[in-house]
């Protein structure tokens, strides 16, 4: 019994010391403030979001295109508007500034989804 | 030491209820150390709870039943393996693994997300902790496992069908599927709260998800292959209440598996998302309520308790709290882009959608028609197997054949004229096989005719996508065939892993049409040396001993097994008995054809006296693609599992370039 609540007040201020660990650490901390992304930084996100979309959908259908499971009506039909999508999504990206790359790792969208030769 | 469980349990309780509040204000009021110190909550609560587990587990395996517990789910002679299954055997136990694995999940989820989606964890922490709050407060205050008595000379033992290797991982499965599904659910919350409804949330929890969603799906196969040796019925599933339990969170999951590929590649589909992570996790607090209530009348249902109202509150609490979180969010869940064509893969997704959803909601229906019932009748009407099959057969095939359609229609839309090039070769070859089938006679069952021509349509599909996608990979500069298959793989992870669970599905359909259109039966009451026939099977009745084991006495009937000309072997069936349980197991005997999959399946129904007994025999066809079907599906989840390194760059070079740490 004795033994039981003597481990349980052990577990209870160990427990106790895990929670107040941030507070012991930095006691007086220069900001206290969460770095949350901002509104500029949201829009920045959705915004790559919508690239990395738009860019792994004209992969994609390179791809189904090249196995043949999308025909080159299809194909054709689809390549035009991904592609004006991905340029739409890299010119926002480009005018919301901020130093941001227009596309990972340098990549040309035209290089992706090239019509097959 | 009960008195340290039941303090460790407190500890856990405390510390939920101190994440919950803290975690609140630190993400409303946007404070750093704040949100910190409610992590690390999260995360003790975790270390409390397993001390408490500990305590519990010591005391089951030293058999000490001055703990109202042990008394009631063991004896000491349960073997030391069952004795540990006991901690899950029992409501108390069932909910402090619950709690366990729900701390677990979330100080890993945290742990692992913390860093690179800092923003959106500070809201998710509270969300776990009103899920501990409600579990921990079940332990401390309404069923405590560590409630104590005057020790008796010995416990009450174990229901007898529990005695079973199975039951050492079917329910903790079960249970790492509900519980993980607080993962999505916990993460589509703290996104709809913060408002940061972009692609993290879906990122963070995508394996736990999957994770979850397998460990549900390999647990129902684990938990029918216990009931078809097991509970000796002569079936593997029986649309028990808290089997379907089971079954509708894993059918919610695999619908918002499906639906967040949409969401992923199209930008659409969010409001439905979150309401199938909402539906998902409700259902699994549902199936664990069902479970643990005693309100269903089941042959899991080994417990009456006090939980039942308190669950169903939570429910009520979570979906509420839930649906007015969407609503209020609804704005910033509208999609900017529409369905383009109901020709396309998303709109085959959302008809896949649609269908698991209707199958799951009819299950749902089935399983509360009986209290609402009772509730308004003051009669409880209980809707069959038949209902289930016609549900099954109406949503289940067109969901079947769906799985064939999607992966061959191209994104946003395809033409007529390439549809029907896609679909010439798989039609063909469902329609070969369909009449192949029914020139050998599977015509007396339409059903399963349709469902063996869906399946080849879908088999057939499935093996064009890994040809065409080989050859590509070969055309793009692969050295060899295997290297192009195994790059092909590599490189789409999701996309041919989820082939690979099809053609579990696929199996499993196989498995089931076969069982249960083409099965055959017999029943005959035999003396010593008499014999029966089922399907081309003889079967002759040649003796009946008794043996004594450590917790039972075994009877057992040899049989020996004839087809044709050819001499089978002997098969063993019987019953046992359990003496501190006093209840009486049928112990079936199953001869399995490894070459056909066929199983014959022996019932003794009833001993006599004078040895003569009620045999009850199946021939159950393909019977065992089911379970092959299990490890299919394994291998299919293992893989889209698989870390994808590219991905994982991907994604930290999109965080790197909003200034979020580029780590994950």
């Amino acid at each position: 019994m004795t033994a039981a609540l003597v481990l349980a007040a052990v577990l209870a201020v160990a427990c106790v010391l895990a929670v107040a660990l941030p507070f012991l650490r930095e006691p007086e901390p220069d900001s206290d403030s969460l770095d949350d992304l901002d509104e500029g930084e949201r829009r920045r996100l959705e915004l790559l979001e919508a690239r990395d979309r738009a860019l792994a959908a004209l992969k994609e259908l390179e791809f189904d295109h090249r196995t043949g499971t999308i025909s080159d009506e299809d194909y054709r039909s689809q390549l035009g508007p991904l592609r004006r999508e991905a340029a739409g999504a890299l010119q926002a990206i480009e005018q919301d500034g901020s130093g941001l790359s227009p596309s990972p790792a340098g990549r040309d969208v035209r290089s992706v989804g090239e019509p097959r030769s | 030491m009960p008195e340290l469980g039941r303090a460790a349990l407190v500890v856990t309780l405390g510390l939920s209820v101190y994440a919950l509040v803290a975690g609140a204000a630190a993400a409303r009021l946007g404070r750093r150390r704040l949100a910190y110190s409610a992590q690390n909550a999260l995360v003790a609560a975790f270390f409390s709870t397993l001390v408490a587990a500990g305590v519990l587990l010591a005391a089951l395996l030293r058999n000490d039943f001055s703990f109202t517990y042990v008394a009631r789910t063991t004896s000491e002679a349960l073997p030391t393996a069952y004795t540990i299954s006991a901690f899950w055997g029992g409501q108390e136990g069932s909910l402090l693994l619950w709690l366990l694995m729900l701390t677990g999940f979330g100080a890993v989820a945290v742990r692992l997300n913390r860093s690179w989606a800092r923003s959106l964890v500070v809201w998710v922490v509270p969300v776990f902790a009103a899920v501990g709050v409600f579990f921990s407060f079940l332990l401390v205050a309404v069923a405590s496992p560590f409630a104590t008595q005057a020790a008796p000379p010995d416990g009450a033992g174990m229901t007898p069908s529990l005695q079973n290797p199975y039951m050492l991982a079917h329910p903790p499965l079960l249970y790492v599927g509900y519980v993980g599904l607080t993962v999505p659910f916990a993460f589509a919350i703290g996104a709809l709260l913060s408002g940061q409804l972009d692609e993290r949330w879906l990122v963070a929890t995508r394996r736990f998800t999957l994770f979850a969603w397998t460990a549900l799906g390999i647990g129902q196969l684990l938990g029918a292959h216990w009931a078809y040796v097991e509970v000796g019925w002569g079936g593997y599933y029986a649309w028990d209440p808290v089997e379907n339990a089971a079954l509708m969170p894993w059918l919610a999951a695999t619908a918002f598996l499906h639906s967040v590929m949409i969401q992923e590649r199209r930008g659409m589909l969010r409001i439905w998302n979150v309401l199938l992570v909402i539906l998902a996790f409700s259902l699994s607090l549902f199936g664990t309520f069902l479970t643990r209530s005693g309100v269903v009348n089941s042959i899991h249902s080994f417990t009456q308790s006090s939980i039942g109202p308190w669950f169903l509150a939570f429910i009520a609490v979570v979906v509420a709290f839930s649906l007015a979180v969407v609503f209020w969010r609804l704005p910033l869940l509208r999609s900017p882009t529409k369905l383009e064509s109901p020709i396309s893969r998303e709109a085959a997704f959302l008809y896949n959608n649609l269908l698991l959803l209707a199958l799951c909601l009819t299950i749902l229906w089935g399983v509360v028609y009986p209290l609402l019932s009772e509730a308004v009748r003051g009669e409880a009407v209980v809707l069959g197997r038949s209902y289930y099959d016609f549900f099954l057969r109406i949503f289940g095939l067109p969901l079947l054949l769906l799985m064939g359609i999607g992966p061959l229609i191209a994104w946003r839309r395809a033409s007529l004229r390439s549809l029907a090039t896609t679909f010439r070769w798989p039609t063909a070859f469902a329609l070969a096989t369909g009449v192949v089938l029914l020139v050998l006679g599977a015509g007396s069952s339409v059903p399963g005719l349709v469902a063996y021509t869906f399946s080849a349509f879908v088999a057939a599909a499935i093996v064009l996508e890994f040809a065409r996608g080989t050859r590509a990979r070969k055309a793009l500069g692969a050295a060899s065939w295997p290297r192009a298959f195994s790059s092909l793989v590599a490189r789409n992870r999701r996309r041919y892993g989820g082939y690979v669970v099809h053609a579990a599905i696929v199996l499993l359909a196989i498995g089931i049409a076969g069982s249960s259109a083409f099965d055959s039966v017999a029943e005959a009451k035999l003396a010593r040396g008499e014999s029966m026939e089922v399907g081309d099977y003889t079967l002759v009745y040649r003796s009946l001993d008794e043996q004594q084991v450590a917790n039972a006495t075994e009877v057992r009937a040899t049989l020996g097994v004839t087809r044709g000309d050819r001499d089978l072997g002997t098969l063993e069936a019987g019953k046992n008995a359990y003496t501190i349980e006093q209840q009486v197991s049928n112990e079936v005997g199953i001869r399995s054809d490894r070459l056909t999959g066929e199983d014959l399946f022996v019932i003794t129904e009833q001993i006599d006296p004078d040895g003569t007994i009620y045999f009850r025999v199946f021939v159950k066809p393909l019977v065992n693609l089911i379970w092959v079907a299990g490890l299919v599906f394994l291998l299919g989840s293992v893989i889209t599992l698989w870390p994808d390194a590219r991905e994982q760059r991907r994604l930290v070079s999109r965080a790197s370039e909003v200034g979020v740490p580029a780590t994950r």
